[in-house]
């Protein structure tokens, strides 16, 4: 084999992992709206975990409250929307996540997002504009595209916690 | 139609210590003249939002009465919360629309449909128990049974602005410190 | 439980020279068994065909708008019952093909499977609410349906029966939308 065909290894994102982590970071309610890029490999793993308590919405800007009275209790919550969703939502987050200040965790899927590209280099419009909009919100974000970028997800949520801020993880590539 | 100032006093000589109320807008003002206590909220964010912070409140305590004073303009405003709040069925839920018909805050404009069946809506999306109050007797009447039941439950009130006026001063309501009190105040 | 693709095919005997407004399961379905320069998928978000269905009839009174909502999609949307029920077009029908899970995303359950789209409807302030389950039921009175003056509601009962190939990029092309557009003035 010359150097012109070496294969590249293939990428994975596993979504055991990913749901391994959330628990880790001791997350106990989930607050959804299917997307397809996370339905596989997260909902329906999510729904049949005995340790999870899934709670299914209708819209994406009630996550974001509901996410906020949960703030009030011990337990701590991710919500689990596509782009779409977000920003759908960004009133809702603007005041309730970022001008009070709360701990609002959200888990991004980037619908139709090419994940050999950064978020600002798709092919689609409305993933091309999500971090810029986070951060003209001042919003933290992180990208989970492959397997290494899931030690990512617990320091996220724990800071966001810690510091009582929002934080959005954004998945670039459907897990497995 | 009942005042909202009375109706909100027969619903204070009900509320112990322990209950968490929310509320928003022209509800907010009367309700913190009224009921001034650590356990009330007020920090919706966005119009509408109220229902989903009483979800998570009534989800994250459970062994706590979540008490919520909706407006009928904000309640349009995420129509989809009935049925969530119905899914979710959390039973320390009690759900108060209070129906006057216009956007109060926002200028008094009419609703776009002034006959909505508010109660109808949330029987439809599968609330546990389900009540509608328009003269201030029967409210008082029918109130310690309503707060009996196992929830969510629904009420729709018909009220207008009584004697309070409330100044619709935001800051008030936003105040960090409130948040930082209700906290305080959860923990048991 | 009726098989969509037999409502559908009930539907178009009546269907005329009337808009059909689709979403994700229905639209590619309706768009595969049926396709017409009158027909509109081009919704742009989730929940949005109702709205976009309400803007059409509001613009072309004279022609019958005919929605196939998901009730996924209804439930993002939830208040557009409201403002349809306000606005009151005589020329809407909006059918809501209810299989009681996000078809389109994996299949998972709506937030609450049971929820009464009907009773919403109703209670909303729909003039003519209708609820079907069997097939020839719906055949014997889709006709009399679409006649009704509206805004008219119906929830359809249905289960996927025939394998759909989800690739939207054909649906929400601009010619469909140019398309619409001369039809619509050419009073076809």
């Amino acid at each position: 084999m010359d150097a012109a065909t070496t294969t590249r290894p293939e990428v994975t994102l596993t979504g055991a992992k990913i749901l391994a982590a959330i628990k880790d970071a001791g997350v106990k309610f989930i607050l959804a709206v299917p997307d397809i890029v996370t339905s596989k490999g997260l909902l329906f793993p999510i729904a049949a975990d005995k340790d999870l308590k899934l709670v299914r919405v209708c819209k994406e800007d009630e996550c974001v409250g509901i996410a906020a009275g949960l703030t009030y209790s011990d337990t701590r919550a991710l919500i689990l929307i596509q782009y779409t969703g977000f920003l759908d939502s960004l009133n809702a987050i603007r005041a309730v996540a970022v001008e009070y200040k709360q701990p609002i965790c959200m888990m991004v899927g980037l619908l139709g997002h090419e994940p050999e590209r950064q978020p600002k280099e798709s092919g689609r419009y409305g993933v091309r504009i999500i971090e810029p909009i986070c951060d003209a919100m001042g919003i933290e974000h992180h990208l989970v595209s492959e397997d290494a970028d899931v030690a990512k997800i617990k320091p996220a949520i724990d800071k966001a916690y810690t510091q009582s801020s929002p934080v959005a993880m954004l998945i670039g590539r459907r897990p497995s | 139609m009942m005042k909202r100032d009375e109706a909100l006093r027969a619903l204070a000589r009900r509320i112990t210590p322990r209950d968490i109320v929310l509320s928003a807008y022209s509800t907010a003002f009367d309700w913190f003249e009224i009921a001034p206590r650590a356990l009330n909220y007020f920090a919706n964010g966005a119009m509408g939002l109220g229902s989903s912070h009483a979800l998570g409140l009534a989800l994250g305590h459970p062994d706590r009465r979540v008490i919520l004073l909706d407006g009928d303009g904000s309640l349009l405003m995420n129509l989809g919360t009935l049925v969530t709040i119905g899914a979710a069925a959390p039973k320390n839920l009690v759900h108060f629309v209070a129906r006057n018909g216009v956007y109060e805050a926002n200028g008094s404009h009419p609703l776009p449909q002034k006959d909505v069946d508010f109660t109808g809506l949330a029987q439809a999306a599968g609330y546990a128990h389900c009540a509608e109050f328009r003269t201030l007797s029967a409210f008082d009447a029918g109130l310690d049974g309503l707060l009996a039941q196992s929830g969510p439950v629904f009420c729709t009130l018909h009220w207008e602005k009584g004697a309070l006026s409330p100044v619709f001063d935001y800051r008030k309501l936003d105040d960090p410190k409130l948040r930082a009190d209700f906290r305080a105040a959860l923990r048991p | 439980m009726m098989k969509r693709h037999e409502c559908f095919a009930a539907l178009n005997r009546h269907i005329g020279d009337a808009v059909v407004v689709a979403a994700y399961s229905s639209a590619l379905e309706w768009n595969d068994l049926f396709p017409r320069a009158l027909n509109f998928f081009a919704n742009g978000a989730m929940g949005l065909g109702s709205s976009h269905a309400l803007g059409l009839a509001l613009g072309h009174p004279d022609r019958r708008v005919v929605v196939l909502d998901g009730d996924g999609s209804l439930l993002m949307n939830l208040g557009s019952l409201v403002t349809i029920a306000a606005a009151a077009p005589k020329n809407l029908v909006h059918f809501v093909c209810d299989n009681e899970c996000y078809e389109a995303n994996g299949g998972h359950p709506i937030p609450n499977p049971k929820v009464d789209f009907s009773g919403l409807a109703r209670s909303a302030g729909y003039r003519h609410v209708h609820d079907f389950s069997d097939i020839r039921s719906f055949e014997q009175q889709v006709g009399h349906v679409l006649s009704q003056e509206g805004p008219v509601f119906g929830t359809l009962h249905i289960e996927k029966a025939r394998p759909l190939v989800y690739k939207y990029n054909d649906l929400y092309k601009t010619s469909r939308r140019v398309a619409l557009k001369a039809a619509l003035q050419k009073g076809a």
